[in-house]
């Protein structure tokens, strides 16, 4: 009833692992588009790692949700690909996101058994090229597609009647989304690990 | 025929071998394999997991006080409880104190993951093992408001809310996407719950979930956000101003009374439902006592949850600390993280290359070079395994022990010690849960008993954040705001070479990290996690590890549907992806049991 006054609450997610290689792609988006541009207040922009279903309170919360991760979708590693509404949690099924045991799917389906499920979805997905590398830094072409996969959310968002604005001064270090040396730029500043020859 | 491994248990490989493997290879994940007899019963266990594979190669060469940030990331779960024994490594090694207040809310961050994880893992991740959601669709709603009002005064109990529930649960399940119900061999016989516990059981996941939703409220006040709470070497960082009104990150009244409140609520959840639903569910499985493992015969736990700042000793620790072996519940022996000989790690079954793998490495001198060939045994091919070789190496998970012995760790191990200490708020509760059930002592080494230890140190956990909480209050009524000491935060006042260690008891178990610092900067971190103790592979002598040990002897209802397997392990929360089943890539499942 109040929807024609109050804009909608907008949560852009990031999920994923950043120490598991192209794992980390979700939250590297978020941390990069937070890092370039400013969001109206209806928008909250959120680094969600590997927390499972302790995000669900998060999703209830949103009427319209973005996220970003790395999907197996079967393509060359480095395709972005978007998908929406009911076609997302048949997606983010795929790989269980939290080491404990709740894929993105089951916290979907956890906030619409709650009765409060975001009436948009979208995902906006990377295909990765190496979730084995423990440690390592996003692969070329996963890295690659951050800048397009933000493009992507200004484009959903302003067709969402809140678009992002590029930040006119560089975002201050103290209100990056990662700090603590875990932001993009420091993590990477390593070496790649070597690569285990693993389960593949 | 058999096998004798030295910690006590015959392993007989002649039935047929029974592969449940849950998830697909991306994440982390834990594969059973297992032989049955005749039958029907497990003769043989081998547990293997894709695990972190150390995390000192990120690490190394970073300044010690970020690596909390590093660690936090290891885990979904255990994100604060690892940030809080990093920088418990971190001062040990620089010999910086903390404030009182700061102990105080790091308890209360610790206290508060523990009840939060407890309630989650019970409900969300391991009642479905007990429950038959689907029987629950033809509950009477009108018996289960009077079951429900049997063992509770908790209020949500009429026959119209169950019947409401029932309503919406089956147009959920009629939607056909029943969503995270899809994991369950709904109508197996493993299952003994009446529909009306079930639908109760039921009620109380949705009210959890919707529960859970407002005790990570905590960690956003004390740590500043959330997910990933800050943390700080020396203290916490938020500052206290009690007069304040929103000064951003700071502590005032309102937020610590909101905390109250919260707490308030998880002691009444605790009281009047989490405990009562264990023992609901217990009561029609108090005859199925399998699952006890090592849990009667080798545990251990670090302690936790410091009543003084800066004092780690047994007496200081509400979370006792101590090992037990051989059973002997007579005697509780002291743990001590920096001898070479207690805390080692083995590798003759894991995949990785020690010079010499007869011995065990303590973990300040830990290594982690991967070395992945199979047993002469294994069936398939190293992509894909068909069958493993546990005679040779077989896990990515390395095998700690305690002089040698492999432990269990977890609620169950840090009840049961506390318990053969005899402190009252251990053994008092335990002896009340076991007498309720008509039980003696020796049930409570079970999957059952698992459950309950962790059912009761929810409800002492919540209680506990009270008395944290009250004690918190007090401090700064008293004056003293203080959050932090940063004496030794400058890296020119470090020596310049040191080592140290750090511990918590995290919901899941026993967890330390190891550190050494040359000229301010990492030289190599070791974790130990709780997961590495409960799902170790054999050692060089042959001892099972606690996943391994608590799967033997148990009857299968029906090898196809491995609900026995599953109920025994989860009941360790065990910190890996271990689902019950394969996802394709349209989100459809996969059948995932091979009987060979």
């Amino acid at each position: 009833m109040t929807r024609s006054t109050t804009p909608p609450r907008i949560l852009v997610l990031g999920i994923g692992n950043i120490l598991w290689a192209d794992e980390g792609f979700g939250v590297r988006v978020v941390e990069e588009f937070h890092r370039r541009y400013a969001v109206p207040d209806n928008v909250t922009l959120l680094d969600g790692g590997t927390q499972g279903l302790y995000l669900v309170n998060f999703i209830q919360e949103a009427d319209y949700l973005v996220v970003f991760d790395a999907i197996d979708y079967g393509l060359e590693p480095g395709t972005l690909k978007l998908v929406f509404d009911e076609e997302v949690p048949k997606f983010t099924g795929i790989k269980k996101m939290s080491l404990h045991q709740t894929g993105f799917q089951e916290v979907l389906s956890a906030a619409d058994l709650l009765g409060q499920y975001p009436e948009r979805l979208a995902l906006v997905g990377c295909q990765p090229k190496d979730l084995e590398d423990w440690g390592g830094p996003l692969t070329e072409p996963v890295r690659g597609q951050i800048g397009p996969a933000i493009e992507a959310a200004c484009a959903i968002l302003a067709g969402w009647g809140a678009p992002a604005t590029a930040r006119s001064a560089p975002l201050a270090e103290t209100d990056a989304l990662l700090g603590n040396d875990i932001d993009l730029a420091r993590y990477e500043r390593r070496e790649p690990a070597d690569a285990v020859d693993g389960l593949r | 025929m058999g096998v004798q491994t030295p910690n006590g248990f015959n392993l007989d490989t002649s039935g047929k071998r029974i592969v449940v493997d849950p998830v697909t290879r991306i994440e982390g994940h834990l594969r059973v394999e297992v032989n049955v007899d005749s039958g029907n019963v497990i003769r043989n266990a081998v547990s293997t997991g894709t695990m972190w594979r150390g995390i000192e190669p990120i690490l190394r060469g970073r300044d010690p006080r970020d690596a909390w940030a590093f660690t936090e990331r290891i885990c979904g779960v255990c994100t604060g409880t690892h940030a809080l024994t990093s920088v418990r490594a971190v001062e040990d090694a620089l010999g910086i104190k903390i404030p009182e207040n700061a102990n105080s809310i790091r308890n209360l961050m610790q206290l508060c993951l523990q009840v939060h994880d407890h309630i989650v893992h019970f409900y969300h991740l391991h009642a479905l093992d007990w429950v038959d959601v689907v029987s629950a669709l033809s509950a009477d709603p009108k018996a289960t408001s009077t079951l429900a009002q049997s063992i509770s005064a908790w209020p949500l109990s009429s026959p119209g809310y169950f019947r409401d529930l029932q309503t919406r649960l089956k147009k959920f399940v009629e939607s056909g996407q029943l969503g995270p119900f899809k994991n369950g061999y709904w109508g197996s016989k493993a299952y003994r719950l009446p529909p009306e516990a079930n639908l109760m059981a039921v009620a109380h996941y949705l009210e959890a979930l919707d529960f859970q939703k407002d005790i990570v409220k905590v960690h956003t006040i004390f740590g500043g956000k959330n997910p990933h709470p800050n943390w700080l070497v020396g203290g916490v960082p938020c500052p206290i101003n009690v007069d304040g009104t929103g000064a951003v990150g700071a502590i005032n009244m309102e937020r610590l009374n909101y905390v109250t409140s919260i707490i308030d609520r998880l002691i009444e959840f605790t009281d009047l439902v989490y405990l009562p639903d264990v023992a609901a569910i217990g009561s029609f499985y108090k005859d199925w006592l399998y699952g006890g493992g090592l849990s009667g015969k080798s545990v251990l736990s670090y302690g936790d949850v410091p009543e003084h700042a800066n004092d780690y000793s047994d007496k200081s620790l509400l979370l006792p600390r101590g090992a037990i072996i051989n059973g002997n519940l007579n005697e509780v022996f002291p743990v001590n993280h920096r001898d070479p000989n207690e805390i080692q790690e083995f590798v003759a079954h894991s995949w990785y290359k020690y010079p010499d793998e007869t011995k065990g490495l303590h973990p300040w001198d830990g290594v982690t070079e991967p070395n992945y060939v199979l047993g002469p045994k294994a069936k398939g091919t190293r992509t894909n395994i068909q069958e493993l070789d546990e005679d040779g190496k077989y896990s990515w998970i390395k095998a700690p022990r305690w002089k040698g012995n492999a432990m269990e760790v977890g609620p169950l191990a840090r009840w049961v010690i506390g318990y053969a200490q005899g402190k009252a708020d251990f053994k008092d509760p335990v002896d009340k849960f076991l007498k309720d059930l008509g039980l003696p002592l020796t049930a409570l080494f079970s999957t059952l008993g698992r459950t309950a230890a962790r059912a009761l140190e929810a409800q002492w956990a919540a209680y506990q954040m009270r008395h944290f909480q009250n004690k918190l209050i007090a401090t700064i009524k008293a004056g003293d705001s203080n959050t932090a000491f940063v004496d030794k935060w400058k890296p020119e006042t470090w020596p310049t070479e040191t080592k140290g260690v750090g511990f918590t008891e995290a919901p899941r178990g026993a967890l330390a990290h190891w550190i050494r610092i040359k000229d301010t900067k990492i030289e190599n971190y070791q974790c130990v996690v709780p997961t590495t103790w409960n799902g170790s592979p054999r050692d060089p002598k042959g001892n099972i590890g606690a996943f391994e040990a608590s799967l033997m002897n148990t009857p299968m209802e029906n090898p196809e549907q491995p609900l026995e397997i599953l109920r025994t392990i989860h009941s360790f929360d065990p910190c890996l992806a271990c689902s019950t089943h394969v996802m394709s890539p349209d989100g459809q499942e996969l059948a995932n049991v091979k009987v060979r």
